[in-house]
């Protein structure tokens, strides 16, 4: 029975739990036992979900990236406002981004950043994880969305996973 | 509270009020739904943000807000999810693009 | 001067949410009805955050969390919905 007692998303566990110290009212001694428990159950129920362990290697490299990827919600925020009250019309561009990232987890973190910054919305993903189908607001080629994602969030994403 | 805070706290609420209405006239405003959902999924998002910002300054003297940063950071990590599952059911209905659009929705 | 900017920005996002009814309403196709959902319910916990500020309570704030989980959840369902024809499989 005790062999159950381990926890296969050690870093899932970890934020379940300190997020349900911040939900209850102050950490008490029903708030961590229930913190335990949620920490060890949801991981064991949404084991399928989770096909291998995450290949984090190299975390320290996360802070730089989400403050970029902060900074840039920020600036192309105001470029998009721009772009909606501009009378004129739009040109989107579907395209089609070939994945150089192999890890499921990385390609779904390029996916969500691409979705948060401004003007590029991540629609899919190919059955073999090669491409990613972006839909760009307003671009003036399929190459230029490329360039501008390939440098800005591949390159470290692919530093990270490496 | 100091008269800086205060303004600090105006002012982010102007910008986040803003920002929740563009991505509201953008929704009203663009073509098809491809550009739609790019109102919704940042302007609106960066607006919410801004006003969850301002309402951890003002309460600032009560003690940290721990509530509204965990309403914004799950609000960033559940647009993309969501503007990504919609994608993808607007691609499997067939939903039109405007006219001038580069490039194809996938077939699903 | 704090007042003033609040009601300011209530103003607004009472506008967005009117622009969000009209897209529900104008539709034209299921996607963009639940893309406008979708933005009004974050409308809706910008809306709580406001009048927590207004009334100087901060009690409000728990239920722009569940807001939050919930419209996230409804969202995933229906777009699921709209895709599969079902929503648990």
């Amino acid at each position: 029975m005790f062999d159950r007692l381990n926890f296969p998303q050690p870093w899932l566990s970890l934020v379940l739990f300190s997020t349900w110290q911040f939900l209850s009212d102050g950490i008490s001694g029903a708030s961590v036992v229930m913190g335990l428990v949620l920490a060890w159950v949801i991981p064991q129920i949404t084991h399928g979900f989770w096909p291998e362990r995450p290949a984090f290697v190299k975390v320290w490299r996360m802070p730089m990236f989400v403050l970029v990827v902060l900074w840039d919600i920020l600036v192309a925020s105001f470029e998009v406002a721009i772009l909606i009250l501009n009378p004129r019309q739009p040109k989107p561009v579907f395209v089609n981004y070939p994945l150089q990232l192999e890890h499921p987890l990385a390609i779904s973190l390029l996916a969500s950043t691409i979705s948060l910054t401004p003007g590029t919305v991540s629609a899919d993903v190919s059955d073999d994880n090669k491409t990613l189908l972006i839909h760009a607001l307003d671009a003036e080629s399929e190459q230029e969305v490329i360039d501008a994602i390939h440098k800005r969030y591949e390159k470290p994403l692919m530093e990270m996973f490496r | 509270m100091s008269p800086i805070t205060e303004y600090i706290v105006s002012a982010l609420l102007i910008v986040g009020g803003a920002f929740t209405l563009v991505g509201a006239i953008g929704l009203a405003r663009l073509p098809d739904f491809f550009t739609r959902l790019h109102g919704p999924t940042k302007a609106t998002t960066v607006g919410v943000g801004a006003i969850m910002l301002s309402s951890v300054i003002y309460f600032s003297s009560h003690g940290f807000g721990i509530s509204e940063i965990l309403i914004t950071v799950f609000l960033f990590m559940t647009a993309p999810v969501s503007a990504n599952m919609l994608a993808k059911a607007a691609m499997h209905m067939g939903v039109k693009s405007m006219k001038g659009t580069q490039g194809n929705p996938w077939e699903q | 001067m704090m007042t003033t900017a609040l009601y300011i920005t209530i103003a607004m996002v009472m506008i967005a949410a009117l622009l969000n009814v009209y897209r529900l309403i104008k539709g034209p196709d299921a996607p963009d009805r639940v893309l406008a959902l979708d933005t009004l319910y974050i409308n809706a916990i910008a809306m709580i955050i406001l009048l927590g500020i207004t009334f100087n309570s901060r009690m409000y704030l728990e239920s722009g969390l569940l807001i939050a989980v919930m419209g996230f959840v409804s969202t995933v369902a229906m777009a699921k919905y709209l895709k599969r024809g079902s929503v648990i499989e």
